[in-house]
């Protein structure tokens, strides 16, 4: 690693304050990601800006409506809550599959969705549930946030403080994951929503996206069938030593015919 | 330029001097001398450093020691008590839950932390649990016997 200077602020104007003066200063959540970055010299930083001592961005809130999730809740919280095992289960189930214990023990919803990885999982949620994201600036809907490959809607300084999530009527994650890593080869988020079908991939492209033909097929009928003859074309898709495009574009097919599947079952 | 932590570990209040990027691990190691706790990969994969923080599993190499300033540190040097080998510890040496011993105190820890959320887990809940545990002489058929038996001998001491 790269030296550093080490910044726990107790507010998010001061931690904005310093990001803002500081060019090469990031903030860190559970470091889950940050760490290893550093620690591969992939990142040089002068000011790492510890999100940790801000206890009002931890914690999960239910009403009828939906559920908010703070940006510094870990992944182990919103997998154990009852909460949301209750309001949106493919929510929990997706949580608790990220990575393994001791990493859902640091890791949270604003670094993973700040960072967002094209493999990753919560960005599927996101998009799948049409969720906001809530910043210290203003509410982004999860359509408008993931813009690229680890590029999101963030500007500097701008910090996540929660994530709201509606309810859906059904829904199920499912994902084919990498076996060293466990992030998603693909990952395919399936919701019935008051707006309509919702159907969000990660890990097959540079960023999630969605299916509107799966989608208008689910919306005409929701049944595994609907989606077995769409499939979606290579280009663009990720291709590396774990997975071809080929093969990518098939498991999009195969992991929305097991969520539609899942999402009907429970 | 370095900084003043001070932490609990294993019940006895620390303080030493650490640079903000110090690994916990590394001031675990390196400043404390408590080598139990093994380093095993770069990429935060091989659960081979993981300790308690408040009484979490957690990966000390992905962890600066400044952010664990005032937190409480399990290592598995703290787990005997009295000259008594924890239960989960007797557990792996009864059921010979090791070959090389390297990945073992990553093991324990984990396992340690499965117990006191789920004191009879299932052998696949078990297996499933060790996802961020790698075995490099992947004697795993024993350190899943060893996790259950020890699951429930931490149980039955408790009543
Ligand atoms: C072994 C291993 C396996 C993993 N497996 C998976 C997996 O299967 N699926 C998966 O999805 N992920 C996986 N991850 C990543 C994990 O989910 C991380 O927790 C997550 O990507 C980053 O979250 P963090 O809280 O640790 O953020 P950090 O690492 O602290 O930060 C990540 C980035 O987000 C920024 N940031 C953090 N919080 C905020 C905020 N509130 N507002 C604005 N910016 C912010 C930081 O500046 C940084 O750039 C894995 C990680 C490891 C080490
Ligand atoms: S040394 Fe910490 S996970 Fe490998
Ligand atoms: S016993 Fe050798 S690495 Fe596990």
């Amino acid at each position: 690693m790269y030296e550093f200077e080490y910044q726990k602020p107790k507010t998010l104007a001061a931690a904005a304050d310093v990001l803002k003066k500081k060019k090469d200063a990031k903030l860190m959540a559970g470091g889950m990601t940050l760490i290893p970055t550093l620690k591969l010299r992939l990142a040089k930083l002068s000011h790492v800006v510890d999100l940790a001592g801000m206890k009002d961005l931890v914690g999960i809130k239910a009403t009828k409506a939906g559920v908010t999730i703070g940006a510094m809740t870990t992944h182990g919280a919103v997998a154990a809550s009852a909460a949301v095992k209750k309001a949106i289960p493919a929510l929990a189930h997706l949580a608790d599959g990220i990575g393994d214990p001791a990493v859902r023990n640091r890791g949270t919803i604003g670094g993973s969705i700040s960072n967002n990885d094209p493999a990753a999982d919560y960005p599927a949620g996101l998009v799948g549930l049409g969720a906001t994201v809530v910043t210290t600036q203003r509410k982004i809907p999860a359509d408008k946030f993931f813009l690229g490959m680890f590029e999101t809607a963030l500007k500097r300084g701008e910090i996540v403080k929660a994530v709201e999530f509606p309810i859906p009527k059904r829904a199920a994650y499912m994902k084919f994951p990498n076996p060293a890593s466990r992030y998603a080869i693909v990952g395919v988020f399936v919701a019935e929503t008051a707006d309509g079908v919702r159907v969000a991939v990660t890990g097959a492209g540079g960023c999630v996206f969605r299916v509107p033909e799966m989608e208008a097929a689910l919306a005409k009928k929701f049944a595994p069938e609907s989606v077995v003859g769409v499939s979606i074309p290579t280009d663009g898709l990720n291709e590396d030593i774990h997975a071809s495009a080929e093969y990518r574009a098939h498991l999009v097919t195969v992991m929305a015919k097991r969520a539609v599947a899942a999402a009907i079952g429970g | 330029m370095d900084v003043n932590v001070s932490l609990t570990v294993n019940g006895k209040k620390v303080t030493g001097k650490a640079e903000p990027r110090t690994l916990l691990v590394q001031f675990l190691r390196e400043t404390l001398g408590l080598t139990g706790t093994h380093v095993g990969c770069d990429t935060s994969q091989c659960g081979a450093c993981v300790v308690h923080i408040d009484g979490v599993s957690v990966k000390s190499c992905t962890i600066l020691a400044v952010q664990c300033e005032g937190k409480k540190v399990t290592t598995i040097e703290g787990l005997a008590k009295d000259g008594k080998l924890h239960p989960m510890q007797q557990a792996f040496h009864e059921n010979h839950g090791l070959q090389c011993g390297f990945c073992t105190p990553g093991m324990i820890m984990s396992a340690v932390d499965l117990a006191k959320r789920n004191p009879k887990p299932s052998e696949t809940e078990v297996r499933e649990w060790l996802e961020g545990n790698i075995c490099r002489c992947t004697g795993y058929h024993n350190i899943v016997k060893a996790i259950m038996a020890g699951a429930q001998a931490s149980h039955d001491l408790k009543g």
